[in-house]
């Protein structure tokens, strides 16, 4: 008997099994043909992939039920702050990844229900205000948590924060393989790649379950689910805690990856952009999801490398700080494609046969 | 198991200084077609929504297949087997019809996020019957041939069809239907009144609201006539039809001479 996702693999048409191992082996090629841009771009990367395990987290609240979260970062924070506590000098804890990860995503799971269980009545608008104020209080809160009793360290941040290691295998050394010498955000990419695999397919199978069906019924009926009997108070948190847990684990990886935390990574803006990603890509179609997420976590940084040497080209001299130009040109790139593309850049099918049947409906 | 299915007890329910509903008492017995008619904004779907859980009534309770009824949360109406189709339509719209009926085996099926995250074997299993079940009862509405097709473009009869199939697939023992047959022409109505007869000869009780009397009259063992919240008359068709203060609701008052 054949293992069962190899028989999953040999049911493609050869079309798709090619596309999807060409896809790997670009995937997997990457940060090597990053590093040769330096290792800045391979940190732009790992960022990047961090972004679509945040934008698929924040996708089952927004995307599949419908509820609209601006304070999704305070999860990611949550576990962030999970692992630096419980793996620094800070505490002197050093537990391992095993352990915490876990706990981070419980923690966040249960912030999760802890946001959701009051706004479970609010809709829309209202869930949007109540949710954008609960991730303001938690940033506020890991800020100011430094008095009476020291516990986050306040604006300072946590320092020396342990790397991922799987006993001796340490993800921020370099290691030697095979006469390559493989740095740390390289090592991050393989470990960052292989849970967003594992994210895409939790999503993936949760979309297309009772659950997902329930999900999708409480986004476009709330009224009509109650009435076939989905308990919609269950469902919601449900949602609002998976999609808590997934930041959880994002955040602990993050601070794992980068060595610091401080209550400035999570502000607003944060929650903003990884809600721009789900919208931008297409909500509630994952690889639209994915899509955005790495569009809008790589195209600032490109813009970044891009914008003074096109003015040294063009003008002869720098004319525009090149940081605020960069957002101008983000900022009108977002609001181009919410003028054209409505429906996200990758939409799914439903999604878009509802915004064409809707401007047919107009003309 | 008593013959009676649902009694509701001087049921009551005010929005402010209006009275929707007061103390209005009816019995459903098991198997039977019941019709609750009335004038325009006489308190029929307000019953509906007591009685399914949507609203709370203020005064007065109902008591389904012999236990109180908590009706408190739709969910739990639902749980116990009362299902409810609306008076305006609602579908999940961007769902297939096939997906809106699946929507409707959600209560009666159990796989948790565990099971989905790891497509465990039951799981599999499960959402195969459900599929299959859901298949079922499309064919039995009579639109089968528009499983593939999102709600929202089917036409309005077989939104009214989709939408009894989704109640179905909650295995309702009371499905109470509101104006099923509102907006539908005459042929449509004929082809709705074999199914709802299809329905209670499955075993199923029937609660109807409606205002095609064609249909009520030729459907219903019982009505019940609510007129200003209040319940003015409950028997056989050939008696409501007769009755004095029936036919003062719904023409006015009746000249003693006339």
């Amino acid at each position: 008997m054949r293992h069962p996702i190899l028989r999953a693999l040999l049911r493609l048409s050869r079309h798709k099994a090619l596309l999807l191992l060409g896809g790997g082996a670009i995937l997997l090629a990457l940060p090597f043909v990053a590093m040769l841009g330096g290792q800045a771009w391979v940190r732009i990367l790992d960022l990047a992939i961090l972004y679509v395990f945040l934008a698929l987290g924040l996708n089952i609240v927004v995307g599949f039920a419908g509820l609209l979260d601006l304070g999704y970062i305070a999860f990611y924070a949550v576990g962030a702050y999970t692992w630096a506590l419980l793996a620094s000098p800070h505490f002197g804890l050093h537990l391992p990844f095993w352990v915490i990860l876990p706990i981070g995503a419980l923690l966040a799971c249960l912030f999760g229900v802890l946001l959701g269980a009051p706004t479970l009545r609010l809709r829309g608008d209202y869930l949007a205000i109540v949710t954008l104020g609960f991730g303001e209080i938690i940033r506020i809160f890991l800020n100011n948590l430094n008095a009476p009793v020291n516990i986050t360290n306040g604006p300072q941040g946590i320092t020396l924060i342990d790397p991922v290691k799987f006993g001796a295998f340490s993800f921020s050394s370099r290691t030697e393989i095979f006469g390559y010498t493989l740095v740390g955000p390289q090592k991050y990419y393989f470990l960052l790649l292989a849970l967003c695999v594992l994210v895409v397919g939790i999503n993936y199978r949760l979309q297309h379950s009772r659950i997902g069906r329930a999900w999708q019924a409480i986004r476009e009926d709330e009224i009509a689910a109650k009435a076939v009997g989905i308990d919609t108070r269950n469902m919601k948190l449900l949602a609002f805690a998976m999609g808590a847990s997934f930041g959880g684990i994002a955040g602990g990886i993050y601070a794992a990856m980068q060595g610091f935390v401080s209550p400035e990574s999570f502000s607003l803006i944060e929650s903003i952009m990884v809600l721009a990603m789900v919208v931008l890509g297409g909500m509630g179609h994952i690889p639209g999801v994915i899509l955005g997420a790495v569009l809008l976590a790589v195209l600032p940084e490109a813009l970044r490398f891009a914008v003074l040497p096109v003015q040294q080209a063009l003008f002869g001299k720098v004319l525009v700080d090149p940081e605020s130009l960069r957002m101008l040109i983000f900022g009108l790139a977002l609001v181009l494609v919410m003028r054209f593309r409505p429906q996200g850049l990758w939409p799914s099918p439903e999604r878009k046969r509802e915004l064409l049947a809707g401007q047919e409906g107009r003309t | 198991m008593s013959e009676v299915l649902l009694e509701a007890r001087e049921v009551s329910k005010r929005f402010g200084g209006v009275k929707a509903l007061t103390g209005v008492s009816l019995t459903i017995r098991r198997g039977e077609i019941y019709g609750l008619i009335g004038p325009n904004g006489a308190g029929k779907t307000t019953f509906f929504n007591c009685l399914t859980g949507l609203y709370v009534p203020d005064g007065g309770g109902f008591v389904f297949d012999g236990q109180p009824l908590q009706a408190d949360a739709p969910q739990k109406a639902a749980v116990r087997g009362i299902a409810r189709t609306f008076q305006n339509i609602r579908l999940f719209p961007e769902m297939t019809a096939l997906e809106n009926v699946m929507v409707g085996r959600h209560v009666r099926t159990c796989a948790g996020v565990l099971g989905a995250m790891l497509r465990t074997r039951a799981t599999q299993l499960e959402e195969a019957r459900i599929r299959r079940r859901a298949e079922e009862l499309l064919y039995y509405v009579g639109i089968a041939d528009r499983a593939g097709d999102l709600a929202r473009n089917l036409s309005y009869g077989d939104q009214r069809r989709l939408e009894i199939a989704r109640a179905l697939a909650t295995e309702p023992r009371l499905l109470c239907l509101d104006e099923p047959a509102a907006g539908m022409n005459g042929a449509e109505t004929e082809a709705l009144k074999g199914l709802i007869d299809g329905i209670r000869q499955d075993g199923i009780t029937v609660l109807l609201i409606e205002h095609d009397m064609k249909l009520v009259m030729g459907l219903c063992d019982r009505l019940a006539v609510l007129d200003y919240g209040q319940k003015i008359c409950e028997d056989v068709p050939a008696v409501v039809q007769k009755d004095k203060r029936v036919i003062e609701a719904y023409l006015g008052e009746v000249p003693e001479d006339a």
